[in-house]
């Protein structure tokens, strides 16, 4: 017999975990003075620098071209294995490749290309691959099906998906194309911090010089690129858009790797240091340390990250889902509402938590409001579209009494859902918190990585995949239980596109 | 040519269809008269599912059926593809060969669409696109055409056409239709349909006023 919840039960139940991770989250801001350096990068980001444009151009390039042709290859194999995904064998490969985050595939496949192309093309294209397979298979179940049916039986499969499923389901899918291409302008930016030629790189080395300027200048050529993808980017223009990533790809040069480096790897490096050594018997007490030493306490502080972050998410979302209302908050209220989320959806994660890092030195405080703030502002927009298209009648209140009295208890359950949806994705990006210190699953990573140590590094990023993918079902079983597993089926929603829900 | 015999027909438990006795033979045309919800798409779904066995058939579902994002002709040429194997409809698909383009704008003359054959057909009217089904069935040809209010969108001077375009093009048909007027012009034998059973199934010259309002009365 299955369990009913209660939305505002579960929310409860959110709120009283959180409550018990406070006590051991380190919220430290000691020795940082917060307010000299905020208002020297406010000061850099008022007055952005050009000087370095000619670096900066590059960057931004880089990023695109990385971002543009890790994307196509990563749909084209979506694509693909897309009308399998119902097959297990098609299914547990995509899963395992979409719950291990870029940077940590980055982190791993430097071991074989080192700082190269491919380092970053694969980066990109494995997760999305197993995103691109799930969304798509999603998008290809809802088309209408009438017009294969009405091709009878004896037509092969392949003319019936090429005749009577992808063109049904071309729309959608070119709308979630462009939507992770944004993702993936996102994430190639991101892979610069682990040392990639894109725009984190260059936004590090700046303010490692103490640089505020250019890193501002940085900053706002970055969100005029993600404001702009709908406008330089059009399907047509696609073709012209590879060729020219490739020339760029093309110019990237690295230090060669030896020889045989995949073989090396696949072959000594991942397998577990006893089976290297031919010591059987000392399997179990490697795998005792290592669970001991660095997985289970990484997945403590990963945990206690995440379920504040998810908190303070819900919080952003809970106020910030009216604020692009302009029934709420007038007309440039609504204006400047859409500004800010815009800007804080458009800053990875990662990013943002880099630069509050800077401000208030190294503690979860800088992830867990990175991650509160990006992903509540990627809620309160999906929430905000809703709201604006909800049916009022004609002598609703406005203001904050529309927020309280329509807004909020219309929304809830979407609410409640978006934000377990995002729980999953909040898991995610804690563990790679740690490759900026914070001592979440991603810092023992990164320290087996530069210790050499990647048999360690293969069992901790395995221990992480799972963790994602066990919050993934409880979130799916809680959402089910709500009645609110399927956003979509309730009713058609502004903006709510299959896949968007669950995000970058 | 084609039987169902005391059937009952219907979606799950409740069948909207009961104890029906059809025999269509070859040559037949029957129309399928009754109010909608009287079980006239039950009865052609099963007599669809009956026939392909070992008949071909070419249906007009009710709601058209068709790939909105593709042109008029490459949807008429959908009628063929079970012909053919997957490289050949894939080459079509991108490109139709001079043939095949040919015999598709013929089709689709048919109906009167030659000059529509390249446009997608989320752009055309309700009406139009009726007709690329129609077209679709005529490309395809066969034994029998089922249709399914097929000209219920077309305007009444082009339905008498049609109907007669139908008449022509296959030997047996079984069409649900709500004109009174294009059945008795179409129609050898004519099946009433109320509240899920047959009210009378006979030749088209015995179909009197009497019956029509004991069939459309409410």
């Amino acid at each position: 017999m299955r369990v009913e919840l209660s939305r505002t039960g579960v929310v409860a139940a959110f709120l009283f975990v959180a409550a018990l991770c406070l006590p051991f989250a380190d919220l430290t801001t000691a020795g940082h003075d917060p307010w000299a350096t905020l208002s020297r990068m406010a000061g850099g980001f008022l007055s952005p620098e050009f000087n370095a444009i000619e670096q900066i151009a590059r960057a931004v390039a880089l990023t695109v071209a990385f971002a543009i042709a890790g994307v196509a290859i990563g749909g084209l194999a979506g694509l693909c294995l897309a009308p399998f995904y119902r097959l297990r064998v098609v299914r547990i490969p995509a899963i395992a490749l979409r719950s291990v985050h870029e940077l940590f595939w980055a982190l791993m496949l430097m071991q074989v290309f080192g700082i190269g192309v491919w380092t970053g093309l694969l980066a990109i294209a494995l997760p999305y691959c197993g995103i691109f397979a799930k969304v798509l298979s999603e998008i290809l179940d809802e088309a209408d099906r009438r017009p294969a049916d009405w091709l009878g039986p004896r037509v092969d499969p392949l003319t019936r998906f090429l005749w009577a499923r992808v063109p049904l389901a071309r729309p959608q899918m070119v709308s979630y194309a462009l939507y992770r291409l944004e993702c993936g302008l996102r994430s190639s930016a991101v892979l610069g911090f682990v040392g990639l030629p894109t725009l984190g790189f260059q936004l590090d080395s700046f303010f490692k010089q103490g640089e505020y300027g250019a890193a501002g200048a940085v900053m706002a050529i970055y969100i005029a690129l993600i404001a702009s993808v709908r406008v330089w980017m059009r399907p047509r223009l696609l073709p012209a858009w590879l060729v020219a990533a490739g020339v760029m790809l093309s110019q990237v040069t690295a230090p060669p790797m030896g020889s045989g480096a995949l073989w090396r790897f696949l072959s000594e490096d991942i397998v577990p240091a006893p089976l290297r050594q031919g010591n059987l018997g000392e399997l179990g007490p490697w795998l005792w340390d290592l669970l001991q030493g660095a997985i289970l306490p990484g997945l403590a502080a990963t945990l206690v990250v995440a379920q504040l972050a998810l908190i303070v998410a819900g919080l952003v979302a809970f106020v910030g889902q009216a604020l692009i209302v302009p029934r709420v908050t007038g007309r440039i209220g609504a204006a400047a509402g859409h500004l800010l989320l815009v800007v804080l959806r458009s800053f990875p994660e990662y990013m943002l938590a880099y630069l509050f890092l800077q401000v208030w030195g190294p503690s979860m405080l800088p992830a867990i409001l990175a991650l509160g703030l990006h992903n509540g502002a990627i809620i309160g927009h999906l929430l905000g579209r809703q709201a604006e298209g909800l049916t009022l009648r004609p002598d609703a209140p406005k203001g904050l009494t529309l927020w309280g009295w329509e807004i909020v208890p219309r929304l809830f359950g979407s609410f409640v859902a978006l934000c377990l949806y995002r729980w999953e994705i909040i898991i995610r990006e804690s563990a790679i918190m740690g490759i900026l210190g914070i001592a979440t699953l991603g810092f023992y990573l990164d320290d087996a990585i530069v210790a050499l140590r990647i048999d360690r590094a293969v069992v901790i990023l395995a221990a992480t995949g799972l963790i994602t993918v066990g919050i993934d079902a409880l979130s799916r079983a809680i959402r089910a239980r709500l009645g609110a597993g399927s956003l979509r089926r309730t009713e058609p929603r502004p903006g709510m596109t299959p896949g968007r829900a669950s995000g970058c | 040519m084609l039987l169902l015999h005391g059937a009952d027909l219907g979606y799950g438990g409740a069948p909207v269809l009961r104890d029906v006795r059809l025999n269509v033979a070859p040559g037949e045309r029957v129309a399928l008269l009754g109010r909608s919800g009287s079980g006239k798409s039950t009865l052609l779904a099963a007599l669809h599912a009956a026939a392909v066995r070992d008949l071909r058939v070419a249906l007009v579902p009710q709601d058209a059926a068709l790939v909105p994002q593709l042109s008029a002709l490459r949807n008429v040429l959908m009628g063929r593809l079970d012909d053919h194997g997957a490289w050949r409809n894939l080459r079509t698909l991108i490109r139709p060969a001079r043939a095949d383009r040919d015999a598709a704008l013929s089709d689709l003359s048919r109906v009167g669409l030659a000059p529509e054959a390249d446009r997608a057909v989320e752009g055309l009217s309700g009406g139009q696109k009726q007709r690329v089904a129609l077209a679709r069935a005529l490309h395809r040809g066969g034994d029998l055409i089922l249709g399914d209010e097929p000209l219920s969108a077309v305007d009444p001077r082009q339905a008498d056409a049609l109907a007669a375009t139908i008449r022509d093009a296959f030997p047996s048909a079984v069409l649900a239709l709500h004109d009174v007027g294009i059945a008795r012009a179409f129609a050898t034998r004519v099946v009433g349909l109320r509240q899920g059973a047959l009210l009378f199934d006979l030749p088209v010259a015995d179909l009197d006023a009497a019956r029509l309002e004991a069939l459309y009365a409410r």
